[in-house]
C-alpha cells in the first residue's frame, strides 16, 4: 500500500497503478523504489517484502513459491535464522520490527511437501558432483536441480542435513521439518550418497578425471570441535561441544542423569549444548562464558530461553584448568576475565590471574569454536587454503583455484549462518551452470544486494497508531526441558495474515511478481533497467516544468498535521469526478460535505523565508476552485479567499474574478495570523489580520493552501549538468529578448522552468522553443523522417459486401463479463459475414498481421472490430487493415468494452445481449460503407505577417531564419511600433539597441519582404491556400501564403482623467520614460512623484488588467530613485502585480523606500491642480484609514493599454474578438496563438496586453505553429465532410445558414437560380446541413442517411 | 405476465462530447442500465428526425440524443 501521488495522498494506492489516469487511462505502470531493508540486510536477499505481501492476501503457496525462487530450506531457515531481515526492518520506526522469519515459516508449514509441484525444466546431461549435504550442498543441489541438471552429493554421515541434522537440535529444528525439505531437494532429481567418505582413495580429482563430474561444488562445513590447550581436557567426563551434539542427534551421547554439567563457552552451540544436556537429565548446567551478557555471541533470545529452563551463566570468567585428581573430572578452576577485546577490538582475552574460582561439576563440555576439517583434500585437487585454514575462493563467483571446482559455506567462510551458506551454494550452481556453458563466470551476473543507509523507501504511513507484532504460541515453560519438543509453535493463518498486514511495503513493488503471472498480455517486465542511450541532437529544450511548494514546512498552517488541511492540489483532485471521493465535495477527515471553505494564498509565494517571488497562477485558480466548489455543493457554500493582491492578470481572468465575486464568492484582503483545529471538532479555526488592523476570527471545514510553484531539485540539476544558468530562484535565466534561450546556445527552455505561469503561457513558450530549435535546424528538415510506403488499395466498388468480424477479449477486460466466443458464434449468422474471429487482444502485432492474413484469405472487403472505442483504436485498425489493401474507411468498431463490459460488470448476460446489439449495427453499417479520400491541396510555402512592431517582427525573422518567404505588411511609415516607446533600459535591458537590430535584421533579411504604409485589402482561401490583396504605395498587390500571422499591435489609452493633457506634470508612462530619456527638468526638479494605477484599466467599460503597467510602475519609481534617492515616490494601486519574478522588483522598490498606498475603485484618487501651478493628489489611505494629501511634481498614468481598432482586418479574416477588441484564440489555454480559422495566427498586444518578452514569445510561437503548415508539401482535409446534390437541392440557402464554418453556401446555376455549393476544405463533418436540408439534397460522407438508418434498422430489430 | 417493461433505447452520441464522456463513464467503471444502444455522430446536429422516427418505428422503445 502507497500513498496514491496522483491524488496527493487522499486516497491509498497500489504499487501497479494508472500513470497519468486522465490524460490515458488504459496504462499502467509499477513503482518501484529501492528494494526494502529487509531484502537487503537478507545475505540471501530472499524477498521478504514480497513473500510477506502474498501472505497478507493470503497467496500462502504463491508466497513459499516465491520463498523458494531462493531458499532451498525455507522451513528450515525459518526456524533457525538470526533474521537479519528483522534487525534492519523499518517498522521499529513506528513499534517492533515485522515478524518476518516466522512467517517464512508459516509459508513452508502452511504447504503439502508432498504435493509441491517439480518445475517443468530441460534436463541437462552434465555430472555435477557436491560434496556435504549440509545448507550450502543441500542449497546447491537444489538450484542446479531447477537448472536441469542431477547433481550426486557425497556426504560423510549416514544422514543429509550436516550441522542442520547434526548441530542443531530438535526443539528448534524438528528433524521431520528438514527431511521433508531434503525429501523434496531429492525428489528433484538430486542423489545423495551418504555414509561415503571422500579423500586418499577416491579424491575431488578422481570425481573430475576418472569418474565423469563436469564439475564439482565444496559445502563440507565446519564439522570439528576447535580444541584449546587447557589443562586437564583429556580426562574422563570432557566433552566436546560439536561432538556431543552429533551424538545426541544420532541417538548416541551419555546419559547425563544426575550430573553436574558445565558448559564452557558463549556461543550459540555452547547454548544448544546446555539447552540440550538439560534435556538429557542434567539438574544442573552452568554456563562459563568469557565475556558479559552483551557481548556474548549467543543470540539474547537463545540465552533468555535458556534462563528460564535452570540453565544459569557466568560472565566474564575464563577456564584457568579442569580439575581431575583422579582422572575424572570433578570441577573446574576459572579466572576472571580482564577483557576480552583488545583497543583495535580483536578477540584477545586477558584475565586477572589472582582472581579464581572454582565450579564443582561432573562433566565438562567444551564449546568453544568449531574449524573445517580438510584432510579429504589431496594436493592433487589444486584446491588452494587461505592462512585460517578454509577454502579459498573469489567471492563473487565461489570458484576455487582450480576450475571446474567451487566452495561455500562454513566451508569457505568459517562458521556462520545458515541463510548464508544456502546463498552460497545458490551462488555455486550459478556459477557452475555458466562454468558448463562456458560462459564467464561474472559478466552479467546478477549482483546481491546490500544495506542502504539511507533508501528511497515508502515513507512511513503518517498518524497509524502503535501495533506490536503478533507473537506466535508457544510450548508451556515447563514443557521445555522435558524433552526435544519444538518450542515456538508457529503462526495460525489469522495471525500470519494480520502479522503480514503490518508490513510498510518498503519498496512500494515487492516484486512478488503476481502481475507477470495475471497479465495474458505479458506486457511486464520486471527485469527492465535504465538504459543509457546515446542522441545525436541539434537543438535541446528544457520543459521539466515544476513541483508544487510543500507546505508542511510551515508549522502554522498545521498542514503536515490535520486533514483537512489540504492543498490546492488536493483540492483540485478533490473536485475530480475521477478523484478519490469521485467528484463529491467532501473533506478528508470524516467525509462531511463542507459548508465553509477557506483558501490561503500566497503559500510558499511572495515569502522571503521560503520563494520570495509570485508563483502568478495561484490567484486565478483558488477563484476557480472557489468557483467549481460554490456549483458540486449541492448545500449553498460559503467560499473565502484570503489574499494579499488579487493577481488576476490573464486575458479574460479580471472578469472572471469579478463574476465570482457577485456569485458570492467572498474575497479578503489579509494576513494569516493563525490556523488551529477547533478541538472536539474537524473544523478550523482562522484567525486573520485585516487591511486596517482589526483581528478576526472565524471557523472553517475545510482549508486550501494555495501552494505555489517552484522549479525541483531535478530539474535545477538537469540545468546544471547542462551548463544552463539559473537564477537565485532556480529558474532557468533567460533576457526578455530572447525569452526561451538559455546561456548556452542550442538549449531553450519553455513552461514553469523558465518562471512561474500559467497554461496559455507555457503552451506558447512550448511553440516558442520549437521555433528557436527550428530556425536553428532548418537545414536538417526531413533529414531523420522516414516515409511509409502505401500498398495498393482493392477495388470494392460494385461488389457484394464480405464482412469480416474481429472481436477482442482485451485480456478479461472484455471477456470476464462478456462471453466472447458466444459472440463470435453469434456474428457468424449475420447476414453478409463471411469470417469471425476472436483474439485476447485484437490490437497485438501478431492480431493485426492475423487480420491482414485473413482478408486477403477470405476475400473480406469490410471489416468489424468490437473491441474498444474509435475513439482511441480507429487509426489502429484502420492501418492494419489499409496495410491490407483496403480503404481506411470500410472498417466500422462496435465498442464493447467502454460502453458495454465496462459499464455492466455484474450483468454479463444483458452485456453480450447488448454486444450482439452493437455487433448487429455495426456490420449493417459496414455494408454500407464506401472508400473515402482524404483531399490534398498543394500548400503556398510563404507567410504574410499583418503588423510590423516586435511580434510582427519576430515572427518574420523566426520564419525567414527557418527558410520561409515571408511577407511582412506595416501600415505606417516605419517598423517597431510601441517599442519605439521603450526608451530607457532598466535592470541594465537596452530595449532601444534590440529594437534597431530586429528591425535591421527583418529589413535585410533575404526570406522577408517588407511592405511599408500597406494594409490589407481583400482575402480568401483556406489553410495552406490564402490569397490577398495588399495595398502598396506601389498600388494594389495579390499575394499567396499558406499562413497568416494578425500582429496588429496595440495602443496606450488616452485618459479623460486626472488632469491628463491639462496639466504639464501629469504623464503617461511611456512619457515620463521618454522624459528621462531626454534629461526633462521636470523629472531632474522633481522632489516628489506620484504613480496612479489602473487608469482606463480593471474599469466597469474595460475590465480587463493591462498587466504590464505595475511592474513599468515599480521600475520607473526605482529608476527615479536612482536618480534621486531623496525623491518621494508614491504608488497609488489597487491591488499590485508583479507577477512571477517582478515580484522581486516590488520587494527592491519598497526596501528603496518607495511607498504603495492601496486605493478602491470606489474611492479613486482626487487629482487637482493648485493656484501655483503645482498639483494635488488626494488618497484614502486604508491602513491609516484617512486621506492623504500628495503634492507631487510629476503624476503619472499607469494608462490602460488598448488593441489596434482593426474591426476591418477581424472581418476580413474571419477572426473574433472580445467585447474589447482584442482577438480571440482558438482556445484560451491550449491553442494560445491560433485563430479559430485554420491557418491564421496570432502574436502581441492585438491578442492581449503583455510586456515585450511574452510578445516575443508569442510572435516565435506564431511563426512555429506556422511553420507546421507551411513545412507541409500539401495539407490534407478529412474526407468526412458533406456533399451536395445540386439536382435536388432548391436553393433554400437553409444549409448556409446553419453552418458555422462557412462550408457550404448558394451560388448561382446559370438556367436554375440559387443552387447550394459546398466548400469541402471549411468543412468540419458535422453534418447540421444534412440534418437540416428540406430536399434531402445533401447528406455526410461516413455517415450517410442510409449508412445511419441501415444500422437503424439492424438495431432496433433484434 | 409479471416481465419487468425494459425499454431498448437507441443514443445519438456526438463523437467529440457524449461519446467521449461514455467512454470515461467506461473507464471509470460507472454502471448503469444496459439499454442504451449507442450510434456514434460527428455531432449531435446530424441526428435529422427521420432517424428518431426510423428509430422508433424499427423497434427502439425510446430516442436519445445527447451532445
Amino acid at each position: 500500500m502507497m500513498s496514491d501521488e496522483f491524488n496527493s495522498g487522499l486516497a491509498d494506492g497500489r504499487a501497479v497503478y494508472r500513470l497519468y489516469p486522465q490524460a490515458v487511462p488504459t496504462a499502467f505502470a509499477v513503482k518501484k523504489l529501492d528494494r526494502a531493508p529487509c531484502l537487503r540486510a537478507c545475505p540471501a536477499n530472499v524477498n521478504a517484502q514480497g513473500f510477506v505481501q502474498l501472505i497478507k492476501a493470503g497467496k500462502f503457496t504463491e508466497s513459499l513459491a516465491l520463498i523458494m525462487e531462493r531458499l532451498a530450506l525455507p522451513g528450515t531457515i525459518g526456524r533457525i535464522c538470526p533474521h537479519p531481515c528483522e534487525t534492519d526492518c523499518r517498522r521499529q520506526e513506528m513499534d517492533e520490527s515485522l515478524a518476518i522469519c516466522a512467517l517464512k515459516r508459516f509459508a513452508a508449514d502452511q504447504a503439502d511437501w508432498e504435493a509441491l509441484p517439480l518445475p517443468q525444466v530441460e534436463r541437462r546431461e552434465e555430472m555435477v558432483a557436491i560434496v556435504g549435504a549440509g545448507p550450502a550442498g543441500l542449497s546447491c543441489a537444489y538450484h542446479l536441480a531447477l537448472r536441469g541438471f542431477r547433481p550426486v552429493i557425497f556426504e560423510a554421515a549416514p544422514e543429509p542435513g550436516g550441522w542442520l541434522r547434526y548441530g542443531i537440535p530438535a526443539y528448534r529444528l524438528p528433524l521431520e521439518v528438514l527431511n521433508r525439505e531434503i525429501d523434496y531437494i531429492q525428489k528433484l532429481g538430486v542423489k545423495i550418497h551418504c555414509s561415503t567418505t571422500l579423500g586418499q582413495g577416491r579424491t575431488i580429482n578422481d570425481l573430475l578425471t576418472r569418474e565423469g563430474f563436469q564439475a564439482v561444488f565444496l559445502g563440507v562445513g565446519c564439522q570439528e570441535s576447535l580444541r584449546v590447550p587447557v589443562p586437564g581436557t583429556e580426562a574422563e567426563g570432557v566433552l566436546w561441544g560439536g561432538d556431543y551434539l552429533k551424538g545426541v542427534a544420532a541417538g548416541q551421547g551419555p546419559d547425563l542423569k544426575d550430573q553436574r554439567v558445565i558448559v564452557i563457552g558463549g556461543g550459540n552451540v555452547a547454548l544448544d549444548v546446555a539447552r540440550t544436556a538439560r534435556r538429557r537429565g542434567a539438574p544442573r548446567v552452568t554456563i562459563i562464558c568469557l565475556e558479559n551478557a552483551f557481548e556474548m555471541p549467543a543470540l539474547p533470545w537463545e540465552v533468555e530461553e535458556a534462563g528460564r529452563e535452570g540453565i544459569e551463566i557466568m560472565y566474564r570468567w575464563g577456564v584457568k584448568q579442569l580439575l581431575a585428581p583422579a582422572g575424572k573430572v570433578t570441577g573446574i578452576e576459572l579466572m576472571e576475565v580482564a577483557r576480552v577485546f583488545d583497543e583495535q577490538g580483536r578477540f584477545a582475552p586477558a584475565y586477572l590471574e589472582d582472581q579464581r574460582a572454582t565450579r564443582d561439576g561432573d562433566v565438562v563440555i567444551m564449546a568453544i569454536g568449531q574449524k573445517a576439517n580438510l584432510k579429504f583434500l589431496t594436493p592433487e585437487d589444486g584446491v588452494a587454503l587461505t592462512p585460517k585454514g578454509l577454502i579459498q575462493v573469489d567471492p563473487d563467483t565461489q570458484a576455487t583455484s582450480r576450475s571446474g571446482i567451487f566452495a561455500g559455506g562454513d566451508v569457505v567462510s568459517g562458521p556462520f549462518i545458515a541463510v548464508a551458506a544456502l546463498e552460497a551454494g545458490r551462488q555455486g550452481a550459478i556459477s557452475i551452470e555458466r562454468y558448463l556453458q562456458g560462459m564467464d563466470l561474472k559478466e552479467g551476473r546478477e549482483l546481491p544486494l546490500n544495506p542502504l543507509t539511507e533508501g528511497n523507501w515508502n515513507p512511513l504511513p503518517k498518524g497509524q497508531s502503535r501495533q506490536l507484532r503478533v507473537t506466535p504460541d508457544i510450548l508451556p515453560a515447563e514443557e521445555w526441558a522435558k524433552g526435544f519438543s519444538e518450542i515456538h509453535l508457529g503462526f495460525t493463518q489469522e495471525q500470519a495474515m494480520s502479522e503480514a498486514a503490518r508490513c510498510l511495503s518498503c519498496g512500494i513493488c515487492s516484486e512478488c511478481l503476481q502481475c507477470v503471472a495475471t497479465c495474458q498480455a505479458q506486457a511486464i517486465d520486471h527485469g527492465q533497467i535504465p538504459e543509457i542511450v546515446d542522441l545525436k541532437v541539434g537543438a535541446i529544450i528544457l520543459a521539466p516544468g515544476f513541483k508544487s511548494f510543500d507546505p508542511s514546512q510551515y508549522e502554522a498552517y498545521s498542514y503536515a498535521s490535520h486533514p483537512n488541511v489540504v492543498t490546492s492540489l488536493a483540492f483540485e483532485r478533490i473536485l475530480s469526478a475521477s478523484g478519490p471521493y469521485l467528484g463529491h465535495l467532501v473533506r478528508p477527515s470524516d467525509h462531511k460535505e463542507p459548508q465553509k471553505i477557506a483558501w490561503l494564498q500566497c503559500v510558499g509565494s511572495r515569502d522571503a523565508q521560503h520563494n520570495s517571488y509570485c508563483s502568478s497562477v495561484c490567484c486565478m485558480y483558488a477563484i476557480k476552485q472557489a468557483v467549481i466548489a460554490q456549483e458540486h455543493s449541492k448545500a449553498p457554500l460559503e467560499a473565502t479567499i484570503f489574499f494579499m493582491d488579487l493577481r488576476t492578470h490573464g486575458k479574460d481572468f479580471e472578469k472572471y474574478y469579478q463574476r465570482a465575486a457577485e456569485q458570492g464568492v467572498r474575497f479578503i484582503r489579509s494576513r494569516l495570523h493563525s490556523l488551529e483545529p477547533v478541538p472536539g471538532t474537524e473544523d478550523l479555526a482562522l484567525r486573520y489580520v485585516k487591511e486596517d488592523g482589526a483581528v478576526l476570527n472565524e471557523t472553517f471545514d475545510l482549508v486550501v493552501l494555495s501552494v505555489g510553484l517552484e522549479v525541483a531539485p531535478e530539474a535545477s540539476a538537469l540545468g546544471r549538468t547542462l551548463g544552463v544558468e539559473l537564477t537565485p530562484h532556480r529558474f532557468a535565466r533567460t533576457s526578455p529578448f530572447a525569452p526561451v534561450a538559455t546561456n548556452k546556445p542550442g538549449i531553450f527552455v519553455c513552461g514553469a522552468f523558465q518562471g512561474p505561469k500559467d497554461i496559455p503561457q507555457s503552451v506558447m513558450e512550448a511553440s516558442a522553443a520549437a521555433a528557436a530549435a527550428g530556425e536553428l535546424l532548418a537545414s536538417a528538415r526531413y533529414s531523420c523522417s522516414r516515409r511509409k510506403p502505401a500498398p495498393a488499395e482493392q477495388d470494392v466498388a460494385g461488389k457484394e459486401p464480405r464482412i469480416g468480424v474481429f472481436l477482442c477479449h482485451c485480456g478479461t477486460n472484455i471477456a470476464g463479463v462478456i462471453d466472447v466466443a458466444a459472440l463470435r458464434d453469434y456474428a457468424g449468422t449475420l447476414p453478409q459475414v463471411e469470417h469471425a474471429e476472436n483474439f485476447l487482444f485484437a490490437c497485438s502485432q501478431d492480431s493485426q498481421k492475423t487480420i491482414r492474413e485473413r482478408i486477403e484469405e477470405c476475400g473480406l472487403n469490410r471489416v468489424v472490430v468490437a473491441s474498444c472505442s474509435p475513439r482511441t483504436h480507429e487509426p489502429v485498425f484502420q492501418e492494419a487493415i489499409k496495410e491490407a489493401g483496403l480503404n481506411p474507411y470500410l472498417l466500422e468498431m462496435a465498442n464493447i468494452r467502454d460502453q458495454d463490459a465496462w459499464v455492466h460488470m455484474a450483468k454479463p448476460e444483458e452485456a453480450l445481449e447488448k454486444a450482439k446489439d452493437l455487433v448487429r449495427m455495426a456490420v449493417a453499417r459496414s455494408a454500407n460503407l464506401e472508400p473515402l479520400y482524404k483531399q490534398k491541396f498543394p500548400v503556398t510555402r510563404a507567410a504574410l505577417i499583418i503588423g510590423g512592431g516586435v511580434a510582427g517582427m519576430e515572427a518574420a525573422r523566426s520564419l525567414g531564419n527557418m527558410g520561409f518567404q515571408t511577407h511582412l505588411v506595416e501600415k505606417s511609415q516605419r517598423l517597431g511600433g510601441n517599442a519605439w516607446n521603450l526608451v530607457v533600459s532598466p535592470r541594465g535591458y537596452d530595449y532601444r539597441g534590440y529594437l534597431e537590430n530586429l528591425i535591421q535584421t527583418v529589413e535585410h533579411h533575404e526570406h522577408i519582404n517588407v511592405l511599408m504604409n500597406s494594409s490589407v485589402k481583400a482575402t480568401g482561401g483556406f489553410i495552406g491556400n490564402f490569397h490577398t490583396v495588399i495595398a502598396t504605395p506601389g498600388g494594389d498587390l495579390e499575394l499567396g501564403h499558406g499562413v497568416t500571422i494578425l500582429a496588429t499591435g496595440g495602443t496606450p489609452l488616452l485618459p479623460q482623467e486626472y488632469l491628463y493633457g491639462q496639466h504639464p506634470k501629469v504623464l503617461l508612462s511611456f512619457e515620463l520614460d521618454q522624459a528621462i530619456a531626454a534629461r526633462d527638468t521636470r523629472v531632474a526638479a522633481a522632489r516628489q512623484a506620484v504613480f496612479i494605477q489602473c487608469v482606463g484599466s480593471r474599469e466597469p467599460e474595460r475590465p480587463y488588467c493591462s498587466r504590464v503597467c505595475c511592474t513599468h510602475s515599480v521600475e520607473s519609481a526605482l529608476l527615479l530613485k536612482e536618480l534621486n534617492p531623496h525623491m518621494d515616490v508614491f504608488i497609488l494601486y489597487r491591488d499590485l502585480r508583479t507577477y512571477g519574478e517582478k515580484e522581486l522588483l516590488y520587494q527592491e522598490a519598497r526596501e528603496k523606500g518607495v511607498v504603495f498606498i492601496r486605493y478602491d475603485l470606489e474611492s479613486k484618487p482626487g487629482v487637482a491642480g493648485t493656484p501655483e501651478g503645482g498639483l494635488e493628489v488626494a488618497v484614502r489611505d486604508p491602513i491609516l484609514e484617512r486621506t492623504l494629501v500628495l503634492q507631487p511634481d510629476l503624476l503619472v498614468l499607469a494608462s490602460a493599454i488598448l488593441p489596434n481598432p482593426m474591426a476591418e482586418v477581424a472581418d476580413l479574416f474571419k477572426v473574433p474578438r472580445n467585447n474589447e477588441g482584442f482577438f480571440n484564440e482558438a482556445h484560451a489555454k491550449l491553442r494560445p496563438v491560433d485563430c479559430v480559422t485554420e491557418g491564421i495566427y496570432l502574436a502581441g498586444l492585438a491578442h492581449y496586453p503583455k510586456p515585450i518578452d511574452e510578445s516575443i514569445a508569442q510572435a516565435k510561437a506564431a511563426a512555429a505553429r506556422a511553420a507546421t503548415v507551411l513545412a507541409l508539401e500539401e495539407v490534407a482535409a478529412e474526407p468526412l465532410v458533406s456533399i451536395v446534390n445540386q439536382d435536388l437541392c432548391q436553393g433554400c440557402g437553409l444549409c448556409e445558414l446553419t453552418c458555422s464554418f462557412g462550408a457550404v453556401h448558394l451560388t448561382t446555376v446559370p438556367g436554375r437560380g440559387f443552387r447550394a455549393e459546398h466548400l469541402p476544405a471549411y468543412c468540419k463533418g458535422c453534418g447540421l446541413c444534412a440534418a437540416g436540408c428540406p430536399a434531402r439534397a445533401i447528406d455526410m460522407l461516413h455517415f450517410r442517411d442510409r449508412q445511419i438508418l441501415a444500422a437503424i434498422h439492424a438495431g432496433g430489430r433484434g | 405476465m409479471g416481465v419487468k417493461f425494459e425499454p431498448k433505447i437507441l443514443a445519438f452520441l456526438c463523437k467529440w462530447c457524449s461519446y467521449a464522456s461514455a467512454d470515461l463513464a467506461g473507464v471509470s467503471r460507472f454502471q448503469y442500465p444496459s439499454n442504451i444502444r449507442v450510434m456514434l455522430t460527428m455531432c449531435s446536429g446530424r441526428v435529422d428526425p427521420v432517424f428518431v422516427m426510423e428509430g422508433l418505428s424499427s423497434g427502439f422503445d425510446g430516442v436519445f440524443v445527447f451532445g
